[in-house]
């Protein structure tokens, strides 16, 4: 299997005749062969991905042919297609399918990109290891008895089995840079607002962030060129004119300013990853980097702010999934029979005390209310529901200012922090996740175990900076280590430059 | 209910006043907000609350209630935030209403109020955006309850005034204020009855001299202002007589029955929501520019009290006929555009107080459905102007031009009322009138001069309501002279 760039691919086509149908059908053949056990996909398209084949084929022949022609993606099963399923794996969708496309989809086929299939994740991009899933875990390419990561779990073990050339994912508090991580791929978390997030089922929307995963940085940065730029559909995307990626890695600049924080090395972090990371950065300084050692003090508050304000936003984003419109509905007669049945355990229990009687009556949930709570409790999973019941308590009269409104003043800390960071280095780097790929099954029963995998991910979120995890070589237990850079609000070429480098050091 | 307790109390009333903007789209997506559609014809993926949508600010919103905000001598918010109000209900797609929350975009405004006996200033404590729900309707269906999206996101404005109001006539004088207003800024039609002004009322009383107010209980329900007034009134006599028997008031919300005329428990306190608000992460903060500002105070037309004055001043009006006629918008705009084509003011008022006021309640339709056009009655005006008509005439030549199109001078031709200041004409109908009358003849000559009302009644009579009466008047006199 090839896992040339797309711009190499593109290349055969053109000259050596090599036919994208054929490249396609590789792609196909992989998922056949490889799926049933990694079990990346949710859905797949090959049918149209084969004629669609064909149609770009022609484009690139006659020099018609958008950027990404070439490209075979696999999307996340968040991001809405017209006419596909987005189920973001959960029960609670059903069979929904979108009746509109993403910006990003709308962009993807503008560049002449093949939309293969939907890729598996953790419920409502909950979670760090894609085994909250209604369609089961992924398992990690590498070593199948080890989780992808999460939540974008699928579109990284997509990449890295070489399903498909390059995929995108949804980063909130990491769910790009740390599956990418652990996969052994290029995971770019963009700055928030650099890609319209019209389109994408919302998690925490003022964390969300759409972004590819690929082989190498060059096809990551290729993907990200066609998705980025404002959109009128998104108030919150903005509205400033994109870097020309694509262009800038051409003449990697090694003459930058690294800043390496000391609070990304600190207890948690496997030893021989903070050995691999310094060693890779040191190799970067001996190629003409500086290496400036830097503080962001508060990273440690990070995980706390971030799973305040991300459940929260997630319980009033969730809140539509109420089984009215679409998507799964609790059986009518089972909420019928259920209020009979309490109805009659509360005549029996009162039945000598008519006042008790009539208040506890008047107390029972109306079928409404009853409908609603079955068909949540039915269709969201445990980790989907534990967030939501923390969003909704942080929210709540009373606690509001103890939590959401202290954890707003410090997500602004946390961005002061970046900001001061950013005055003296152009990237900051570290490892992307504190350990390597851990068992699958592991940290399911300790909720805050596994949190905590995110500690390195989320400041970016927090701060709505770009982020990227790139391969830095492998573990003594075999696994994939991932290096991450983080770069100021709309600078994105400066991760990308970095992560170039990186490559450039295997070769 | 003795009258003597009602005089111990007193009432603190505040009301929530509901505008739907008159916007082409609604809030926060590009579809057409209109009314009286095909239930869920009026939606896009985000009404529906479908997954991945946006709401995207549409900027009208924002200059309606800027405009109203200045109306009302708002301050305006430099910059001011989202929030969303979450509850679940089926007509609320989302699961949440996008509102404002701690920091409403207008504030610290007032409205002046005119009662029959006194004027009073009623305080504006905000006055903030946010979206409309669907209906639920729960009468179409035996079985199911159905859910019309048609309305979900339409823009609302929100006014809360502050407990000023202290009786249920103030909170109607308040009502009409706040309808005339926003119909002079046409952002809002203020239809009560179809639900594009909507109130809600907050109703405590105390004994009359203390300073703490009394448990207050929230109305809902109240289609009309009228029933608002009645839904205060009663509301103010529930919670007295409760107090005057040892009772104490409860903190609930309250339903208007229009059928009982009477309030009945909604919800109390305890099963009060908590609607969790917290800022919209999906909208950045309305910023609003000195320029933006400028430009929207630029649009702000002339508003009711500043036109009656102008009235009064350029048009030497009674304060009483600058009040009717500037009451609404569309009827002061009609005047004066009658008055443009004519230079006749008094006329032109005469008539739209008169006749066209007439009329309009006859109908029981507004100005805007009225079938004569400013410029036609101006050409009736200018017949009575240039002594072509008399006045009776001009009545009859009105009530002839609501149903047809035709010009007031082909109507009069018609109506054969186009007046004669023919001499050679009147002269055998007046030597006619005074040979019939010879009591009436010698009368007047003993020197009972108002008979000549009468002589004129005849003559116009006899011309079937043509004769000049200015004319027939000279004639007689000079005739009964010696």
């Amino acid at each position: 299997m090839s896992t040339n760039s797309i711009a190499e691919i593109r290349e055969q086509i053109l000259n050596e005749n090599l036919s994208l149908k054929d490249i396609v059908t590789d792609y196909i053949a992989t998922i056949e062969d490889q799926d049933s056990e990694i079990n990346a996909f949710v859905s797949t398209y090959f049918e149209e991905a084969l004629s669609e084949a064909e149609k770009i084929e022609k484009k690139i022949k006659n020099g018609t042919a958008g950027s990404l022609a070439g490209a075979v993606l696999g999307i996340k099963d968040l991001i809405c297609e017209r006419g596909r399923q987005a189920t973001c794996a959960s029960e609670i969708l059903g069979d929904f399918e979108s009746v509109y496309d993403a910006t990003v989809i709308e962009r993807l086929k503008a560049e002449d990109a093949i939309l293969i299939g939907r890729t598996n994740m953790d419920e409502f991009a909950m979670g760090s290891a894609n085994q909250f899933s209604r369609y089961g875990a992924v398992k990690n390419p590498v070593d199948t008895s080890k989780v992808s990561g999460g939540s974008s779990g699928g579109s990284a073990a997509a990449v890295a089995s070489n399903m498909v050339s390059a995929s995108l994912g949804s980063d909130t508090g990491g769910s790009i840079r740390q599956p990418a991580a652990f996969c052994g791929v290029v995971g770019v978390k963009p700055t928030y607002g650099r890609v319209s997030r019209w389109g994408l089922i919302a998690f925490a929307s003022s964390f969300d962030c759409i972004g590819p995963f690929a082989n190498n940085v060059e096809d990551a940065a290729r993907v990200l060129q066609a998705i980025s730029g404002f959109d009128e559909k998104d108030n919150t995307s903005a509205n400033i004119p994109v870097q020309n990626y694509t262009e800038e890695l051409k003449q990697p600049n090694r003459n930058i300013r690294i800043g390496v924080p000391e609070e990304y090395f600190g207890e948690g972090l496997d030893s021989e990853i903070s050995s691999n990371i310094n060693e890779t950065l040191k190799k970067l300084e001996s190629e003409g980097a500086e290496l400036v050692p830097i503080s962001l003090p508060h990273t440690k508050y990070g995980i706390a702010t971030y799973y305040i304000l991300a459940t929260a936003e997630a319980s009033s984003n969730l809140a539509r999934f109420d089984g009215i419109r679409y998507g799964h509905r609790a059986e009518k007669s089972s909420v019928v029979e259920e209020l009979k049945e309490e109805e009659g355990r509360l005549r029996e229990e009162f039945k000598d005390d008519q006042v008790q009687l009539d208040l506890a009556l008047s107390k029972m949930d109306s079928a409404l209310i009853k409908l609603y709570k079955k068909s949540r409790t039915e269709g969201f999973g445990t980790e989907v529901k534990r967030r939501i019941m923390l969003g909704t308590y942080v929210l709540s009269s009373g606690y509001y200012d103890a939590y959401y409104a202290k954890a707003q003043k410090v997500r602004r800390l946390i961005q002061e922090d970046f900001k001061k960071a950013f005055e003296k280095v152009d990237v900051i780097a570290g490892p992307t996740t504190p350990t390597t790929a851990f068992d699958q099954g592991a940290k399911l029963d300790d909720p805050v175990q596994m949190y905590l995998n995110d500690i390195y991910t989320t400041s970016a979120n927090l701060a709505g900076i770009c982020g990227i995890s790139v391969p830095s070589g492998s573990h003594s237990n075999g696994l994939p280590i991932g290096i991450q850079f983080l770069a100021d609000s709309f600078q994105e070429s400066k991760i990308l430059n970095a992560g170039r480098l990186v490559e450039l050091l295997d070769k | 209910m003795s009258t003597i307790a009602h005089e111990r109390f007193e009432a603190v009333i505040g009301l929530e006043v509901h505008a739907q903007l008159l916007t082409k789209s609604k809030a926060f997506a590009p579809v057409a907000a209109q009314y009286g559609e095909a239930p869920n014809t009026q939606v896009s993926p985000l009404c529906l609350g479908h997954p991945g949508t946006l709401p995207v600010i549409n900027e009208n919103l924002v200059r309606y209630i800027i405009k109203m905000g200045l109306a009302t001598d708002c301050s305006v918010a430099p910059k001011s935030i989202f929030a969303r109000k979450n509850y679940f209900y089926p007509d609320l797609p989302k699961g949440y209403q996008i509102s404002q929350f701690d920091t409403p975009i207008c504030f610290d405004g007032f409205i002046d109020i005119e009662l029959d006996e006194y004027d009073k200033r009623i305080g504006i404590t905000r006055i903030h955006m946010e979206e409309d729900a669907g209906k639920s309707i729960h009468d179409q269906d035996p079985y199911n309850t159905l859910v019309d999206l048609n309305r979900a996101g339409t823009p609302l404005i929100e006014i809360v005034s502050e407990p000023d109001l202290r009786t249920p006539q103030e909170a109607y004088a308040y009502l009409t204020k706040i309808k005339q207003i926003v119909q002079y800024l046409e952002i809002c039609d203020g239809n009560m009855e179809e639900g594009s002004l909507r109130c809600d009322a907050n109703v405590s009383v105390r004994p009359r001299g203390r300073e703490k107010f009394g448990t207050r209980t929230e109305l809902k329900n109240m289609n009309s202002f009228r029933n608002v007034e009645k839904a205060i009134e009663f509301e103010i006599y529930r919670q007295i007589e409760l107090i005057e028997e040892g009772g104490e008031v409860v903190q609930q919300t309250r339903l208007w029955d229009t059928t009982k005329n009477q309030t009945r428990v909604m919800r109390s306190k305890e099963e009060a929501h908590d609607y969790r608000y917290f800022p919209e992460p999906d909208l950045p903060p309305v910023i609003v520019t000195e320029e933006l500002l400028a430009d929207i105070k630029e649009e702000l037309p002339e508003l009711a009290d500043v036109r009656q004055k102008r009235f009064m001043e350029e048009y030497a009006m009674s304060e009483n006929d600058a009040v009717t006629l500037t009451e609404s918008r569309y009827l002061a705009d009609y005047f004066e555009e009658v008055v443009s084509f004519t230079k006749s003011p008094k006329s032109a008022s005469n008539m739209v107080l008169s006749e066209v006021l007439r009329v309009l309640n006859e109908q029981s339709i507004d100005i805007g459905e009225f079938s004569v056009t400013p410029e036609r009655l101006a050409e009736l005006v200018k017949l009575k102007e240039e002594d072509k008509i008399n006045s009776s005439a001009m009545q009859d030549i009105f009530n002839a031009m609501l149903g047809n199109k035709k010009s007031p001078e082909e109507l009069a031709k018609e109506m054969n009322l186009i007046q004669v200041s023919d001499s050679g004409f009147l002269e055998p109908i007046v030597d006619e009138i005074i040979a019939n009358n010879p009591d009436e003849v010698q009368r007047y000559k003993e020197g009972k001069k108002q008979l000549m009302g009468f002589f004129v009644g005849q003559a116009m009579k006899a011309s079937r309501g043509k004769a000049n009466p200015k004319l027939v008047t000279e004639m007689v006199s000079k005739k009964l002279q010696n």
